[in-house]
């Protein structure tokens, strides 16, 4: 599996999306810089957690409207695979790659603390080497995680089974505890957790190294 | 000229900081206060005097950059 | 031409003999611009006038040590080509007055600190002091600054992963906000602020310059009044996002060859940053204001010179070697200018707008701002240890100090922190210290901060010894060898002796215990004149400390992690109970004498109980420290809800024994088959040791008689913090 990581001015995992798919596909992805309006041939796309333009304005937004993601919006519309990892799900949303908006946390406060997930949908690129329901514990580290969409919008993607990830215990208000939700083709995921931070047993735990695994053994 | 864009919460979405202020402003004291609904205020210095065509160009920045209308609404005035 | 009177004087903060020292330095009288230059330079915050005679003394030197005090930060050598480069920083009086903006720029400028010397931000610590809990200014504080510290280290993806926070009355009027950065370089790659030769060009980069914080400086250096909340508009204000890409772009400016010296712009921004420069090269800076980049219209070279506008740096490059800089801060959306350059006059040379605004001989800012002599009285440490009623049920007692504001949970504070980011974390908070990895190796930098400001009120001087004592034992608990400290020393107005003797005393007591912990200061900030209304805060200087841990797999947690462990407690128990938290949150005294610190045993059980860790016999270790032994031991049940059932091990008072803080102490827990050596090893090399019982169940019991549930100290342990901070916005 080839990948690349988006990285914005003020990205902040950047280091740790490579690192960890470095770790997991024993080569380092490339880099993309937010200017470059192409990108290099990859499987996957990862967009990186951060504050990518400071989060000014609105979290993602301008990050939305810069060059690369053009690109990106391009490789999605392919088919190919994005993984949009908390400001990078902020990111998506505000490029309509995702339906749904994310607001500021209902406690009001950022907060970062493990938490468990249930693994609600087995059916794609980036979870099928989960079992279905299987608790996991990945990180969350935002102020702005707090899931947004009407109740159609919500239906339908409760429906056509795009919820990938809930919160068994809700954090920051999400709309039905949604953690991470799957575009309409089921190729683009939006995760407020952190799947790059358990990756490294040294560091949290390993519970994300299957996400890593499913993507390579689809996408390779 | 210059434009004010004034940037709400649609009505119906819930806001947390509008509710928490609320809040803190009974328990200061002001039991008058009911809903509060907070948003943001941006001032933009606009080249041109063509009215209808700034008031046009504003509400393009406001649907494509300054406003999420998935969850928020706009109201632009123009001095 | 503004003329300058004795009040205008005055207002700068300048005593009349100190305007006179300047009229014969320069020979003259100074200008306006002139007179700013000097208030901010020789202000206490910039020139240490009143501490610097008596910070000489203390150990700054050892193998370790690749750069002592003097530079932006300490830099130590922590083996393999890396080097940890370190600093703590006060933001007192600014977060006082605005706690968000003060306590966010007081982040920025400790970071900018450390990647000004060439190393990429890995960690911060932070030491906070709040007033009474019940104060109406308290609560409100405590969201300011703790979002502050949040909201720009979040942003910059710097893990926050520890720090200490106490409430106390003294602190009603003057909090302490103190900030700790620890970053990693490689020992060949390192920067300083010498801009050595003449003819180079001095560079401009970052953020443009704005009328923020003119004279924040010689706020950090006056008493509050009832006014002070007024000076609201010199509070700078951050900006994380231009902090980030000042990071990114100057750490790859420096992996070319083009920089000579660089400086960040902090206290007295372009007039600091260009004298030190100047100072310690040997030479002499000349600056064209008209060059620096501009936020606001019609800047006088006044405002310029005194600006504190963050996220701004100042460097000396190699000629020719302009655009190459230029095009990297092009690519990061940063300011760049060139606006002077460096001479062989050793005279700091302003120019605006075709005229010399000012022109001052170097040394005349440095080494000849005044250095005092305060005098200064010792006074009789506090002695004898109060009355307490001895039959005071424990368990009852435990419960309430759990829950209690200073030893309560901290979880609120450090969930609102990123403390996994970069995703090296080995230890977040809530346990001894901060453990985290050097990245792609299997070393880690344990790092702690401490101070018992109430041990320090009793008695300055064995107070200063704790606070570096209990810095090393907790870096000792995790399993780290400790290697060198920073210090951060908030007293109140020195010109009062008694004060004066309060910073005299500590100073006195930290470097004896530096020394003999082999523990030297590479780094410091001092912040005085901490009061209001003529009440000083109690004596608080803070240590910030750094261990290595070699083998990181090897490093011990506070977490009980096994039914059936033996509960051994290493160091004696004397029973000491004045100055302890049990006194205060129980029988409402603050009274006594601090703990006995005696520096030979607790070098002797530290180095036990880390070689075991080292050996990896030992996994579950903890200090003693406030609150005593019963905390301790619960500290170690609640992560996991492992209970433990304990018993006396020796003096008959049950308080002195459970509730005690008598120093130099360890609880480890230990698998059965292991025991037993380890005792019979620590009474060999006559270490004092006790198996006070076992880890079990889901209860902290006591003598076999007496047992509280661990869920329900839990709950008193985490509810304080939330209860406390429910009525804030």
């Amino acid at each position: 599996m080839k990948a690349a990581v988006i990285v914005f001015p003020a990205s902040n995992c950047d280091r740790d999306a490579k690192v960890a798919l470095t770790e997991m596909t024993g080569k380092a992805p490339a880099m993309v810089w937010h200017q470059d309006s192409d990108l290099p041939d990859v499987d996957l796309v990862v967009i990186p957690g951060g504050f990518s333009y400071g989060d000014y304005l609105r979290c993602g937004a301008m990050a939305s409207q810069s060059p690369v993601m053009r690109s990106v919006k391009a490789h999605a519309e392919k088919g190919g695979a994005v993984l949009g990892i908390c400001n990078g799900f902020q990111v998506l949303t505000e490029s309509h790659l995702l339906p749904g908006a994310l607001m500021r946390n209902a406690g009001l406060k950022f907060v970062c603390k493990p938490v468990t997930l249930k693994v609600e949908e087995t059916q794609s690129a980036f979870t099928r080497g989960y079992n279905n329901g299987q608790s996991v514990v990945f990180p969350v580290a935002h102020g702005e995680g707090n899931y947004y969409a009407d109740d159609a919008t919500l239906d339908r993607l409760e429906g056509e089974g795009r919820v990938v990830f809930r919160y068994a215990a809700n954090p920051n208000g999400s709309a039905r505890d949604i953690a991470g939700i799957l575009s309409e083709k089921r190729n683009v995921l939006g995760m407020m957790p952190h799947p790059e931070r358990v990756v490294d047993g040294a560091t949290g735990g390993t519970d994300g190294r299957a996400l890593f695994k499913s993507l390579i053994e689809t996408l390779s | 000229m210059k434009a004010r864009v004034f940037v709400t919460l649609k009505n119906g979405v819930l806001d947390p900081q509008g509710k928490a202020i609320g809040h803190a402003l009974n328990g200061l004291g002001f039991p008058q206060v009911g809903e509060v609904r907070q948003g943001k205020l941006i001032e933009l210095e606009i080249a041109g005097s063509d009215a209808d065509k700034a008031r046009a160009d504003i509400k393009a920045m406001c649907e494509k950059l300054l406003a999420n209308t998935v969850i928020e609404k706009y109201e632009i005035e123009l001095k | 031409m503004t003329e300058i009177t004795p009040a205008i004087v005055a207002e700068h903060g300048l005593s009349p003999d100190e305007y006179a020292r300047i009229n014969t330095l320069l020979g003259r009288a100074p200008n306006m611009v002139e007179l700013g230059v000097f208030s901010v330079m020789w202000s206490e915050h910039c020139s240490y006038k009143s501490t610097r005679a008596h910070l000489r003394k203390l150990p700054t030197t050892g193998p370790q040590v690749i750069q002592g005090p003097g530079e932006n930060a300490g830099v130590i050598d922590i083996g393999d080509g890396d080097a940890c480069i370190f600093k703590m920083e006060s933001h007192n009086h600014p977060s006082f007055i605005e706690p968000y903006q003060g306590a966010a720029t007081g982040v920025g400028g400790i970071m900018r600190d450390v990647f000004t010397m060439g190393a990429r931000p890995i960690a911060m610590m932070n030491a906070l002091r709040f007033g009474a809990p019940d104060h109406p200014k308290t609560r409100h504080l405590v969201a300011g600054v703790v979002s502050g510290i949040g909201g720009y280290g979040n942003c910059m993806g710097v893990p926050t992963v520890g720090g200490e926070v106490n409430f106390h009355p003294s602190y009603s009027g003057n909090i302490l906000v103190n900030a700790m950065c620890v970053g990693l370089a490689r020992t060949d790659n390192i920067f300083l602020s010498a801009a050595k030769g003449a003819g180079n060009p001095v560079v401009y980069f970052g953020s443009k310059t704005g009328r923020d914080g003119i004279h924040g400086a010689t706020m950090a250096s006056a008493e509050f009044d009832d006014a002070s909340e007024e000076k609201r508009p010199t509070v700078q204000v951050g900006d994380p996002f231009a902090e980030k890409l000042l990071l990114e772009a100057t750490l790859e400016l420096m992996a070319t060859d083009a920089i000579i010296a660089i400086q960040d712009m902090g206290a007295a921004g372009l007039t600091s940053s260009s004298a030190e420069m100047g100072d310690k090269g040997g030479s002499g800076i000349e600056l064209n204001l008209d060059m620096v980049p501009q936020r606001e219209a019609n800047m006088t070279a006044y405002e310029m010179l005194l600006s504190e506008s963050q996220e701004r740096m100042l460097a000396v490059l190699k000629p020719g070697r302009e655009a190459e800089a230029q095009a990297i801060f092009k690519k990061w959306e940063l300011d760049f200018a060139v606006i002077g350059i460096t001479t062989d006059t050793k005279r700091l040379v302003i120019k605006h707008k075709g005229v010399v605004a000012a022109d001052m001989p170097i040394t005349a800012l440095s080494d000849e701002a005044p250095v005092y002599e305060r005098p200064y009285t010792l006074r009789e440490p506090a002695s004898g240890t109060p009355a307490y009623d001895k039959a005071r049920p424990v368990l009852a007692s435990l419960e309430k100090i759990l829950g209690s504001a200073d030893m309560a949970s901290r979880r609120w504070i450090w969930e609102q922190y990123d403390h996994s980011v970069m995703n090296d974390t080995q230890q977040a908070p809530g346990g001894d210290a901060a453990v985290v990895r050097v990245h792609g190796t299997k070393k880690a930098l344990a790092i702690s901060t401490d101070v018992t400001p109430r041990y320090c009120k009793a008695d300055p001087r064995r107070g200063g010894m704790q606070a570096v004592a209990e810095c090393w034992r907790n870096l000792t608990a995790v399993g780290a060898t400790p290697l060198a400290t920073t210090d951060n020393l908030n007293f109140g107005n020195p010109q009062k002796p008694d004060i004066m003797g309060e910073i005299v005393a500590a100073i006195d007591g930290i470097g004896e215990a530096c020394r003999a912990l082999d523990f030297p200061i590479v780094s410091g900030n001092c912040s005085l004149y901490n009061e209001t209304n003529g009440e000083g805060i109690f004596p608080t200087p803070a240590i910030g400390g750094v261990g290595l841990l070699k083998d990181a797999s090897k490093m011990a947690t506070i977490a009980f992690k096994r039914d059936g462990d033996v509960v051994i407690l290493i160091g004696e128990t004397r029973g000491h109970l004045g100055q302890s938290i049990y006194l205060r949150e129980i029988e409402g005294k603050e009274e006594g004498a601090a703990p006995r610190v005696e520096l030979d045993v607790e070098k002797k059980n530290g180095d036990f109980v880390r070689r075991l860790i080292e050996q990896g016999r030992v996994d579950t270790c903890h200090d003693v420290s406030d609150g005593g032994l019963a905390v301790a031991i619960v500290e170690m049940a609640m992560p996991r809800g492992l209970g433990a059932q304990v018993g006396q091990a020796s003096i008959a008072d049950a308080i002195g024994f459970w509730f005690g803080e008598d120093q130099a102490r360890y609880v480890i827990a230990v698998p059965f088959a292991q025991a037993e050596k380890i005792v019979a090893e620590a009474r060999a090399a006559s270490i004092t040791v006790a198996e006070l019982g076992k880890t079990g169940g889901d209860s902290f019991s006591i003598d076999g008689k007496d047992s509280i549930a661990i869920a329900k100290l839990r709950t008193a342990h985490e509810d304080w913090f939330p209860n406390f901070m429910k009525a804030e916005l």
